[in-house]
């Protein structure tokens, strides 16, 4: 079984996920490990065959377009880090 | 105790007020103090509020009012959302966040009656196969106390298993209702991808979750998955496909159908002693009049390393909201991206850091071709292998697991170990079929349940039920009870 190689802080970043130095060294061996299993799916020829992205296929799913009633302003906030003014405090994102 | 009892059971003794929906509710709620100290089923559980929902049952008992789960206690997995109690999917990073509303699965389990409390716990966002990987400790095989129950549902299955309720909720990914059911030796039913609405379940892998319930037998499963199913505007991917009454399939009869019985699940790794009880098992079914067939799913092989790809591709998109804006533990950090780094490294468990990682690997620029749409194409093949068997067969039989309960700490130095435990249930989620787990036997020593796993087609929950049941009926194991249900009757034991 192969072992392959992952830039974890790459990926990690892509992720947006901090890890610690000792966080990344385990990831890497390990994933190297899963990855190395996971290449088994190369032995199979799928040129011919079409992805199955959702079991049951079913499309253009929609519902009637009418208003409902909805979550109270508070109760969405309810769970909010920070919060004023009826709204979702962040940092400052453009100067 | 009425805690010991079956839905059925129960609810006989409910509707002639033998016993009220209170010392129900109350005889869960002491169970749970009696023995949750060493089983940590539950992640937390809100007395008053189980005690005054049973009071309004018996308030509607009383009016003569029936439903089919009135003044039956369930407790639910916490992962699923129950408006005003608290939701974790047994991770810190949530921290002291509180349902804003109901999942569906909860709305109908309180529209048909049942008491619907506490927080089970599980493997974090439901990654894992042991309920190791939970942030607030490992719950205990109620069989034997220093092996691990399965997981992820592993709070559902222990807290049926040790009597702590009548009934549970879990969900299912890759075999996470139906591998903890098999270890603790409770039933548990993974329905058709889309047989239940999803709403107000936190995902993790949305083309693969569903949820389900756990019983003492396959009665309590059909009643339950009644109550579950059925079409939801909430949820695009439910199937408006009619609920039958499953309780009606139950008819003990098999006589004339045919039984799968898959060469690829006898593999090297299979526990003998396993093997000897599914083999005793499938004899039973030609017993009782079933024909078995050999059959072959040839793709079998490629089912983990097909799983681990979509399962963690769709996990890392799908847990990119737990960011610290809208809710979560928040980490401060000098702009958005550091603030979203920051909170989701201090707040995620290593194996939700392991899979997100994977799947944003898989997912990434370059890879995704090599990676992602090569596993959901030899998901095709998977889930063909599955629709050519059931040409066939009417049901398949394999064993749920290749052992049975490990002991904790065994598997979590090493993933990929941990991750092919699951190799017979993840193929199900795959193809999107149907399965389910139920009691077929013990280890010798020490005495632990094994499992029996049937599959079925999709939408054919029925025909699985009445498989699952002609068994039951014909065996006792699943009136076995853990040695720790002796506790309830006064004559305590130490545990370890």
């Amino acid at each position: 079984m192969a072992s392959v190689e992952i830039d974890v802080k790459y990926v990690a970043h892509l992720a947006r996920l901090a890890l610690t130095p000792d966080e990344e060294k385990q990831l890497g061996a390990q994933l190297g490990n899963i990855l190395g299993y996971i290449e088994k799916l190369r032995e199979l020829d799928v040129s011919k065959v079409e992805p199955t992205a959702h079991a049951v296929p079913m499309v253009n799913v929609t519902r009637v377009d009418e208003v409902r009633p909805s979550l109270p302003h508070e109760a969405a906030l309810r769970n909010a880090p920070k919060q004023s003014g009826g709204l979702f405090v962040v940092p400052k994102i453009v100067e | 105790m009425p805690n010991q009892l079956t839905i059925s059971e129960l609810s006989a003794k409910l509707a002639n007020r033998e016993v009220s929906a209170r010392e129900a509710t109350q005889a869960c709620l002491d169970q749970i103090a009696r023995v949750d100290g060493q089983i940590k089923a539950f992640i937390s559980h809100d007395a008053a509020d189980a005690l005054a929902q049973a009071d309004a049952a018996d308030k509607a008992l009383a009016a003569g009012e029936k439903k089919p789960l009135l003044g039956v206690p369930v407790a639910v997995k916490d992962v699923l959302a129950v408006k005003g109690q608290p939701l974790n999917c047994a991770s810190k990073i949530l921290g002291n966040f509180v349902s804003p509303y109901d999942a569906t699965v909860v709305e109908k389990l309180k529209a048909a009656g049942a008491i619907v409390f506490g927080r089970l716990n599980m493997d974090e966002f439901a990654m894992g196969s042991s309920t190791e990987n939970s942030a607030f400790g490992t719950t205990r095989n109620p069989w034997d106390t220093s092996r691990i129950p399965g997981g992820s549902s592993g709070g559902s299955a222990a807290a049926v298993a040790a009597q702590e309720c009548v009934a549970s909720l879990g969900s299912d990914t890759g075999g996470s209702i139906r591998q903890p059911a098999a270890l603790c030796g409770c039933v548990g039913l993974k329905p058709t991808y889309g047989r239940v609405s999803r709403y107000g379940l936190v995902a993790f892998a949305s083309s693969l979750d569903q949820i389900g319930p756990f019983t003492k037998n396959v009665r309590d499963a059909a009643t339950m998955l009644g109550v579950l199913s059925g079409v939801d505007p909430r949820d695009s991917t439910s199937v408006p496909q009619p609920v039958p009454d499953y309780t009606k399939a139950l008819t003990g009869d098999v006589r004339g159908l045919k039984i799968g019985l898959p060469k690829e699940y006898m593999i090297g790794g299979l526990d003998a002693e396993v093997k000897a009880a599914v083999d005793v098992a499938v004899k039973k079914y030609a017993e009782l009049g079933a024909e078995i067939v050999e059959i072959s799913l040839p793709h079998t092989d490629y089912a983990v390393a097909t799983y681990y790809i979509i399962a963690t591709a769709e996990a890392s998109a799908n847990l990119a909201r737990f960011d610290g804006i809208r809710y979560c533990q928040r980490v401060d950090g000098a702009d958005p991206i550091e603030l979203y780094c920051k909170t989701r490294g201090a707040g995620f468990g290593p194996e939700v850091k392991r899979r997100i990682i994977l799947g944003t690997y898989v997912l990434s620029s370059g890879y995704y071709d090599a990676y992602y749409l090569r596993a959901q194409k030899v998901r095709t093949l998977i889930r063909n292998d599955f629709l050519k068997a059931f040409e066939t067969v009417d049901a398949i039989v394999t064993p749920t697991t290749p052992t049975a309960a490990f002991k904790a700490g065994e598997k979590s130095g090493d993933p990929l170990q941990m991750y092919l435990s699951d190799i017979f249930t993840i193929s199900c989620n795959l193809g999107g079929i149907c399965g389910m787990s139920l009691p077929c036997g013990f280890t010798a020593n020490p005495k632990l349940p094994i499992g029996l796993q049937l599959l079925g087609k999709p939408f054919g929950e029925a025909m699985l039920l009445r498989v699952a049941h002609a068994y039951e009926q014909a065996t006792s194991w699943h009136q076995e009870t853990a040695p720790l249900r002796r506790w309830s009757s006064g004559r305590e034991r130490k545990l370890d």
